[in-house]
């Protein structure tokens, strides 16, 4: 910030397009970006320990803190009778209860938690607790969990035309089976609040959170306070990819209990592995199927079931197992579809959102059929997959009956063959696998289509902020959420844009409930498409005014004034910014206003599985080519080509960071990263030692992304752009099926279809080779 | 209780500490230097990564202790006031972050790496770094940054 910046003449910097980098970036290689842990804490903070449970499934019949309460260090034991409201955290149904009472349904599941002078005093007096269970019969496994018919939420049908029909009419039929695995999230930074007691039974939350409104919520509901009462706070976050969404509230509900009972701030973070213990993952799946095709590889008809481990409690799992529907199409017309999606209860963890929010596993699900369906005809998967796209009229409609209206999937996919030269390392990939008998390549291409918006339609909604100073500073809030991917670089951008100056000179604050209310979560890849255009909005009427103030000056009418190279101008003259602003305020003209945006031409019918649940459609493709041991299972990601469509990039530097880190973990998702339950229900890999987070080496030496070029939005979004959170990682797609296509190479006959499932482990590579 | 005395980004501090606490307690709690970041807790993830007598080592597995009559340099020990160091520049030039949770440690063992590396491949860099985590960018940008803020180092 620097208070002469708008007076500087010359072109503004750091409009929209420009690869400006991310907002912090000097604060977070200098070390002076503040995180939640970071903060300064108030004299007398407490900090807390959660208490877990030890059972997958169990009555409690006994728990006595006594000897927790007058341990060394300890200030208060919090269990479910502490609780002044409601104890409950669970966001859609009132199923996560805060402190367990009187039965467990997870490992990990917190029974009471402990305020103490630190941690380490909270975490030893836990142990003195005497905790006495009485066990159930635990369901850990999906297939255990269909077997007993145990689902949170009733399964849902998608369905058009008459797939059993189609798929006994047609010439080739197939069925399959194929088991899709879970992913910790691993955000660096874990889960952590700091709770600060207020006057009148307030209370202020500084939380990691990607969804402040719904902590606020949540929290006023526990303390049985008005929401208003509640005020939480979040500037950056150290990586979220959804499990800051719903996963935060338990522990910022915990902290404000704390502080609630002991009137003093309270601190509550996680070490790793009680967060991977206790938070909930990637939904696991299990798929099976039967289709029905033609010689040339087209779809006739598709009969899927999707049963996905939502864990003890119904979560968003809701949300996540429509879009698995709404994804099992990716990017192919298929005339005749049948899919039930199964929200399986188990007695694990309550799984909830990650970067893709159940598109991943029905994308998946639609790409091993269509690998089979080429394998069986002997033919290149690539032709098969675009023998199957979406095309002109006719070919053109979703099964949940949304019109594809700028499928750029065909062409976008000519590029990119063309730019990775596929057709050449197709042939010398079968020519080294005819010369090596130990080591096998794969080479695949995979497409991505992803729908853009909140499939709950209300929550495509989202306000800002802004104020302008005296001095012509411009202090920019609104709903959104930054954990890394760039949101408020971007949304400085458009406020920049329309005010025409330096964006340096546009303050960007910590979101903050008290500030912008009601907001939807930072998810869905929608960030800047929902606040970027409420910031926008807001700009424009505070231009508006200064319009008016300028015209008065300058003796134009106010459409001719113009905001451009930090000033302001109309007929012959000009104003620095800083001065219209300081005239409008000595002519009593408001400089503060809100923005606010709702996504328009979206609607969505549940109950008969239709209608238009997306507002547009973000599209890319993947190359990858991988070298597998036959020996060892072991492989390399040897080169990965990726062309990605950002519409009209806001920021080309930041969205090529997203389409990077997305595409890499995709691919620890279906590769190294493995979340093994023992049968007891307890996770086994519950650190960086036993869960492999992809490391610098796994990315390949050759690693081409480019994006798509002259592809604006059709929908007039925030300046014709598109979002990027999520749709890369399901680039990551790819490389699985790149492994599965150099596992095929170890049989004789090409039309073998090996079972693989996810994540493909060097162990899970090794059974899945010819024997 | 134990006292150590170490000297911190140039300044020595002496301070009496329980024998268990780590060096990253003492950084962050006791000198609140909060830029050494703690991600896995267990020696995992190099979100930690201090030096050492100029040595990049892992903070959060080493006493407070260990370090003592030792020179200690933080992230926040890097820069020449307001003048970033090359790797730090590198790191923003290159957008070698996201959300920046890695990013110290990350600079810290590049840095390390940099002074026995003059001109390093690739290859080398990918090795050196993979002790540190990163979530977020796929490291392509963090390579990069590394690449670039090596050569700035020794140019
Ligand atoms: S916190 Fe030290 S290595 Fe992860
Ligand atoms: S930038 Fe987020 S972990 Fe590296």
């Amino acid at each position: 910030m620097n208070a002469e910046l708008p007076i500087r003449p010359g072109p503004a910097r750091g409009q929209v397009r420009e690869s400006r980098p991310h907002d912090s970036a000097i604060k977070q290689v200098t070390g002076r970006a503040f995180y939640t842990d970071d903060i300064v804490e108030p004299a007398g903070t407490l900090e807390a320990y959660v208490a877990q449970s030890t059972e997958a499934h169990a009555r409690i019949t006994r728990l006595d803190v006594a000897a927790v309460r007058t341990a060394p260090g300890v200030r208060a034991v919090l269990t479910a009778a502490d609780v002044p409201g409601v104890n409950n955290v669970g966001p859609v149904l009132a199923d996560d209860p805060i402190f367990a009472e009187g039965l467990v349904e997870y490992v990990g599941q917190s029974l009471f938690a402990v305020i103490a002078d630190d941690v380490r005093a909270a975490r030893a007096a836990a142990r003195l607790a005497v905790v006495e269970y009485e066990p159930l019969p635990a369901l850990i496994t999906v297939e255990a969990a269909l077997a007993a018919g145990s689902y949170v939420l009733p399964s849902v049908t998608m369905r058009r035309g008459d797939a059993a029909t189609a798929i006994a009419g047609a010439p080739h039929r197939l069925a399959g089976r194929l088991e899709i695995g879970g992913q910790d999230h691993f955000y660096l930074e874990g889960q952590i609040s700091l709770a600060l007691p207020g006057e009148d039974g307030d209370v202020t939350v500084v939380c990691s959170t990607q969804h402040p409104s719904e902590v606020q919520h949540l929290v006023a509901h526990a303390l049985h306070v008005p929401v208003a009462a509640v005020t939480v706070e979040v500037r950056r976050m150290g990586g979220g990819f959804g499990g800051k969404e719903t996963q935060a509230s338990l522990f910022a509900a915990i902290a404000a209990i704390g502080a609630r009972v002991t009137g003093r701030p309270i601190k509550l973070r996680l070490d790793r592995d009680d967060d991977m213990v206790m938070t909930g993952k990637r939904h696991d799946f299990l798929a099976t199927w039967d289709v029905g095709f033609d010689g040339e590889g087209r779809l006739h008809g598709l009969k899927a079931m999707l049963a996905a481990r939502c864990g003890y409690s119904a979560d968003l799992s809701a949300a996540i197992c429509d879009r698995a529907l709404f994804h099992l199409d990716n990017a192919y017309y298929i005339p005749a579809v049948e899919a039930v999606s199964h929200r399986c209860k188990t007695h694990t963890v309550s799984n909830t959102a990650f970067r893709g929010f159940g598109g991943p596993q029905g994308m998946m699900v639609i790409e091993r059929i269509l690998d089979d369906v080429a394998r069986h005809l002997r033919l290149d998967p690539l032709e098969v997959r675009r023998r199957n796209l979406y095309g002109d009229a006719g070919r053109d409609v979703t099964p949940y009956g949304m019109t594809v209206e700028d499928n750029v999937m065909p062409q976008l996919i000519a590029e990119l063959v063309e730019s990775s030269g596929y057709q050449a390392r197709r042939e010398a990939v079968a020519a080294f696998n005819a010369a090596n008998p130990i080591l096998k390549k794969g080479l695949a291409l995979t497409p991505v289509k992803f729908g853009i918006s909140f499939t709950t339609t209300h929550l495509n909604q989202a306000g800002a902020l802004i104020h302008l100073y005296q001095d012509g500073s411009v202090h920019l809030n609104h709903g959104g959420t930054e954990m890394g991917q760039g949101l408020f670089t971007k949304v400085a951008q458009v406020v920049a844009t329309e005010f025409g100056i330096d964006v340096d000179h546009v303050k960007i604050t910590a979101t903050t409930t008290a500030k912008v209310p009601n907001t939807s979560a930072t998810a869905a890849s929608s960030g800047s498409d929902m606040n970027g255009k409420a910031a926008q909005a807001a700009a424009q009427t505070l231009k508006a005014r200064l319009a008016e103030v300028a015209a008065a000056e300058f003796g134009c009418r106010p459409e001719d004034v113009a905001f451009a190279d930090n000033r302001v101008s109309g007929g012959d003259r000009s104003l620095g910014f800083a001065e219209v602003v300081t005239k409008a305020y000595f002519a009593r003209v408001s400089l503060s206003s809100t923005g606010y945006y709702r996504t328009p031409k979206i609607h969505f019918d549940k109950d008969s599985f239709t209608g238009r649940p997306f507002y547009y459609f973000a599209y890319g493709a993947a190359v990858a080519e991988v070298t597998i041991d036959t020996l060892t299972g072991e492989y390399r990601l040897d080169r990965a080509d990726i062309l990605h469509d950002c519409g009209a990039s806001l920021n080309p530097a930041i969205d090529r960071g997203q389409v990077e880190g997305g595409f890499i973990q995709g691919m620890g998702w279906l590769t190294s990263e493995e979340l093994v339950f023992d049968g007891r229900g307890r996770l086994r890999t519950h650190a960086p030692s036993t869960y492999k987070i992809p490391a610098c080496g796994d990315v390949p030496a050759e690693f081409h992304v480019t994006l798509l070029r002259d592809n604006p939005n059709t929908e007039p979004t925030i300046h014709r752009s598109k979002a990027v959170g999520e749709p890369p990682l399901m680039l990551g797609i790819s490389v699985f099926a790149a492994l599965r296509d150099a596992v095929a190479a170890t049989y004789d006959d090409p039309a073998a279809l090996p079972a693989l499932d996810a994540p493909a482990t060097p162990e899970r590579v090794l059974a899945a080779i010819a024997p | 209780m134990p006292t150590v005395t170490i000297t911190v980004n140039g300044k020595a501090v002496t301070r009496e500490v329980e024998a268990r606490t780590l060096l990253v307690q003492f950084l962050r709690e006791h000198l609140s230097l909060t830029g050494t970041h703690v991600g896995c807790d267990t020696s995992q993830c190099g979100a930690c990564v201090v030096h050492v007598d100029g040595q990049a080592i892992k903070s959060c597995t080493t006493l407070a202790v260990q370090a003592d009559g030792s020179a200690v340099t933080t992230i926040e020990g890097l820069a020449d006031g307001q003048t970033l160091h090359p790797m730090q520049e590198a790191f923003r030039e290159h957008h070698g972050l996201q959300c920046g949770f890695c990013t110290p440690g990350m600079i810290m063992t590049a840095v390390d790496f940099a002074k026995n590396n003059k001109n390093p491949t690739e290859a080398e860099i990918r090795q050196a770094l993979e002790g540190n985590i990163c979530r977020c960018t796929g490291y392509h940008n963090i390579v990069k940054a590394v690449a670039a803020g090596t050569a700035a180092m020794n140019g």
